[in-house]
């Protein structure tokens, strides 16, 4: 993503702060941190060039335990301090650390447009789809129906999707991944660092507390193999049991077809290309309730991703062309303007 | 026909029309003509508060009142000597600004039928008997400027368009002003459409010529240049000055300039200003809401620039808490209020000074913050560097208070050199050794103030954040003594910054006495005008304007009891003076003016002369 590269070879350890990690027993936040920690050494960033940035929740503790410079700012605010951090200094590794009701309910306006002016920077939304730190209440993400201590009833909020939400915002990089699949976790991770721009990654958290297995359909072993889609570059769309089903655009429409029988072969199918903005709109609509007859599989893994210009960057050649045009600025002409008279 | 010349001491004028009339244009041009002829100035525009209000509307009326003057003049004036009225709901508005056998220059081309319904006339006024303590001066404007755009084959629209540089060429001919600073003002302005400076010019000369030959004046008049301290000097508004101060600021730090906003009125200007000044490496950034504004500031602050973000009240309420965190973050970090009426959305295009209270408290918890505000227009240069200085130097956010009347009012202002400016000192922490002792991101110095650590330097990587710091090491605590003793070096460190700033001084009369007159921001024009007043009446009574709020100068308690009787005259329901008396146990007593107007020099003469009354009976 950026700077000088490193001169020593740092290790995970590098990256480990002397505070106690305060996350419940269990909580899949800790997987998210280890990833993190074990993926940085290999991005040749010094860890003096590299910030955390969190709003607040459970997730946005997370900057304490890295050590690296970072900020535990304010409820929904990460991406906003992050901003103006990359107008200040283009030249750092900025981490946005955030949840499903930091960044988008109370942070909602400032992620949709920090994404459309596309700062290079790293947004990492931990969804577990739970208000953790204030103790069960439904989130934006939680599902229709959702009993929480404040919804004793059902939850009457139909849920945000956050990958369409961002794409809709123009984002140039959207990728979903899970806390329990440490090995993709850190792929995508690293994608997501690669990445040029403001990129977003959804990673499934399960809170073990007030929203356990949320997300267990897609982590356990029995069901993942048939309820989770892994999206590889350039290759079929297939899942299931020994990769037994795949999926075809059939007018325009995506759907599952049987691998097993001679009706589909791989070569029909539909192949991932991560640079289609048309099929990564289709495929975050892959978002059906897991529970409903004849529904599509979650993708998981990069959904898209495209070169856009960069607001810092941009910003930088906007400086860069006014002195061009007028000069480097001259204080004491500012100061006296145009127009003056002398009183002898 | 030679005429007559009479000198003026001070002259007040008003122009008045729809605000789509140019008023504001021809206001300023008139000012600035007359600045660089060496008068002194003060300015007030009165906006309307819609855009375009319905043509000839009421509520459509802009003003521009100014007072120019061959001595100093420290307000726009209480009343006027002459109004220009475009039409007839401009004059219904401003005729109670008009001094007795004042000058009335009228459009009656805007007193049509059309005009006098719109304006609440059954008959025109005009026409009344009323007016004959007034000289009226009535001119088809409308007429004329077509007559002088006759060859120039351009639409009626556009052609109404000049009227008003038809009013300013008759007043520049009555005032006996140089045409020339609006010509080359015009040819810049409309340099790639020559057409419309050849037309603008016409009209401009048509109106002066319209002076010289009409017979309508048998005297012109004369206001000679002020006797101004020596120097060179411009005319300057609030808002530019501040977004001057700024630049100079980054300069004399030497920290690039970030400024977070969100547009509102009236401080918006700065940001349109400040935005000009890419070539100065100022980086202005428009953000999504005033949240961002001002997290965008923090953001940018954290890594080592000058970060300021301004707003006017309804935008700092939504800023309070990220100002909290700049304050538990102990970075630096300027926000500048240009108040204006409240509550809630409240009247913003009027003055106010209602947001010290929200300056000084207006966030949850114990979260001190200094305060600085301004005294007039070219202050705000000042005050705003002050601001810069505060901040950076002892890592805090700053307030800074500027309003409406100081922000888009105008003067005189003998500018600084770059040289003559103070250098603001940064105190950025070095790169740690393998061997140095552990960075204490919360280590503080003998002022209490810590260090700036920016990322990207060696060794001091560590985590700020909004929940209460450990002493020193900066971590996490909840330890109910450390809490207690973070929130006392908090108050303490914004309370050491007394140390740094002036002691207060007296502006006008002694320094001891009956009645002292106890101001903050923008009064300070009119109540040392109104004091200078009484003073050479034979009145006992004093002036003080605080420019530094939080916290106040080391000697202001001692010399607020030095008088019988202080008071305080703000545009606000009584905040500074609940201030006074929290701070010092004195009586205070508010003089409270809360009509989106300033001030009238007679007011506070009314004030002072019932307060000498009061310590006479007591």
């Amino acid at each position: 993503m950026s700077t000088d590269t490193l001169d020593i070879q740092l290790t995970a350890k590098d990256f480990v702060t002397d505070q106690e990690v305060r996350w419940c027993p269990g909580c899949g936040d800790y997987s998210i941190l280890k990833q993190v920690q074990s993926i940085l050494p290999d991005t040749g960033v010094k860890k003096e060039d590299i910030v955390f940035i969190s709003g607040i929740g459970c997730s946005s503790r997370f900057p304490y335990y890295m050590n690296t410079y970072g900020m535990h700012s304010i409820h929904g605010r990460a991406t906003a301090v992050a901003s103006g951090l990359k107008i200040a200094r283009p030249e750092l590794s900025v981490w946005v650390i955030t949840g499903d009701g930091d960044s988008l309910s109370i942070g909602g306006n400032h992620l949709i447009h920090t994404i459309r002016r596309n700062f290079n920077m790293n947004i990492l939304l931990f969804n577990n789809e739970i208000y953790g730190l204030t103790k069960g209440q439904y989130s934006p993400t939680s599902p229709e129906g959702k009993v929480t201590k404040s919804t004793p009833m059902g939850s009457l909020d139909h849920p945000f999707n956050p990958l369409a939400l961002c794409l809709g915002a123009d984002s140039t990089f959207i990728a979903r991944a899970m806390d329990r699949d440490v090995k993709h976790l850190r792929d995508v991770l690293t994608r997501a660092n690669d990445h040029v721009g403001t990129s977003l990654l959804e990673i499934y958290q399960n809170c073990n507390v007030f929203n356990d297995g949320a997300f267990e359909i897609y982590t356990d072993k029995g069901s993942k193999i048939e309820e989770a889609l892994f999206l590889e570059e350039g290759q079929p769309l297939v899942f299931g049991a020994e990769n037994n089903k795949g999926i075809i655009l059939n007018d325009g429409y995506p759907k599952v077809v049987d691998l097993t029988n001679d009706s589909y072969s791989l070569e029909d199918l539909w192949v991932h290309d991560s640079s289609d903005r048309y099929k990564a709109q289709l495929l975050t609509t892959f978002f059906d309730n897991p529970s409903l007859e004849g529904h599509l599989p979650r993708p998981f893994g990069v959904f898209y991703a495209a070169d856009r210009f960069r607001y810092e960057e941009a910003l930088k050649d906007q400086l860069d062309l006014a002195v061009e045009k007028k000069g480097s600025g001259d204080l004491d002409a500012l100061l006296s303007g145009k127009n003056t008279w002398t009183v002898a | 026909m030679a005429k007559v010349v009479e000198e003026k001491r001070e002259v007040t004028i008003v122009f008045a029309g729809d605000s789509g009339d140019g008023i504001q244009l021809t206001g300023t041009q008139f000012t600035n003509t007359s600045a660089l002829f060496g008068n002194d100035v003060s300015t007030f525009p009165n906006y309307p508060a819609e855009i375009r209000a319905p043509q000839g509307t009421l509520a459509g009326v802009s003003g521009f009142q100014l007072q120019f003057g061959s001595v100093e003049v420290f307000t726009p004036g209480d009343i006027c000597d002459v109004l220009v009225a475009m039409n007839a709901a401009a004059f219904k508005v401003n005729l109670s600004r008009l001094k007795k056998h004042g000058t009335i220059i009228v459009n009656t081309d805007g007193f049509n039928a059309k005009n006098l319904k719109l304006a609440g006339y059954d008959s025109s006024p005009l026409e009344d008997k009323s007016l004959e303590d007034y000289r009226t001066i009535q001119i088809d404007i409308t007429k004329m400027t077509q007559a002088a755009l006759v060859d120039m084959g351009m639409g009626k629209k556009e052609v109404d368009r000049s009227r008003n540089m038809f009013v300013l060429g008759f007043l520049y001919y009555m005032y006996s002003r140089d045409i020339a600073p609006t010509e080359q003002y015009i040819k810049e302005k409309f340099a790639k459409a020559p057409t419309l400076i050849e037309a603008n010019i016409k009209v401009l000369r048509a109106g002066y010529n319209f002076g010289d030959t009409s017979e309508t004046f048998t005297s012109r008049y004369n206001v000679k240049a002020a006797q101004l301290p020596k120097g060179t000097y411009r005319n300057i508004m609030g808002n530019q000055a501040a977004a001057l101060g700024l630049v100079a600021a980054s300069k004399k730090s030497g920290l690039n300039l970030f400024y977070g906003s969100y547009p509102i009125t009236p401080a918006s200007d700065i940001l349109h200003e400040l935005s000009k000044y890419k070539n100065f490496g100022v980086k202005t950034f428009q953000a999504e809401d005033e949240i961002a504004a001002v997290c965008s500031a923090i953001g940018s602050s954290f890594g080592g620039e000058l970060a300021v973000t301004a707003s006017s009240g309804p935008g700092i309420a939504l800023k309070g808490e990220a100002i909290g965190l700049a304050i538990m973050l102990e970075i630096p970090l300027v926000v500048i209020n240009v108040q204006r009426g409240g509550p809630s959305t409240g009247m913003p295009t009027k003055t106010e000074q209602a947001d010290l209270m929200q300056a000084m408290y207006g966030r949850n918890g114990e979260a001190p913050m200094p305060i600085i505000s301004a005294n007039s227009p070219s202050d705000c240069f000042d005050a705003v560097f002050e601001a810069c200085r505060i901040a950076v130097e002892h890592m805090t956010p700053v307030f800074f208070l500027s309003d409406g009347y100081m922000a888009n009012g105008s003067e005189p202002w003998k500018f600084p050199s770059t040289d003559s400016l103070p250098t603001i000192k940064v105190k950025q922490a070095k790169e740690r050794k393998e061997d140095d002792p552990t960075f204490l991101p919360y280590k503080r110095d003998e002022r209490l103030v810590r260090d700036w650590a920016l990322p990207g330097t060696k060794g001091l990587e560590h985590r700020i954040g909004g929940i209460e710091k450990e002493w020193d090491t900066g971590n996490i605590s909840y330890d109910p003594e450390n809490h207690q003793r973070m929130v006392k070096v908090r108050a303490a460190k914004v309370a050491k910054i007394a140390d740094s700033i002036p002691l207060q001084e007296i502006d006008n009369g002694s320094d001891n006495g009956d009645v002292l007159v106890l101001g903050w921001g923008s009064t300070y024009g009119v109540i040392k005008t109104a004091v200078k007043e009484c003073i050479e009446n034979g009145i006992s009574v004093s002036h003080a304007q605080v420019r530094y709020i939080e916290p106040f100068p080391k000697n202001l308690g001692d010399l607020l009891k030095r008088f019988k009787t202080v008071i305080i005259p703000e545009m606000n329901n009584g905040q500074l003076v609940k201030i006074i008396r929290d701070k010092f146990l004195i009586d205070a007593k508010g003089i409270n003016k809360i009509k989106g107007i300033p001030f009238s020099t007679g007011e506070i003469v009314t004030a002072i002369e019932e307060a000498v009354e009061l310590v006479k009976e007591a």
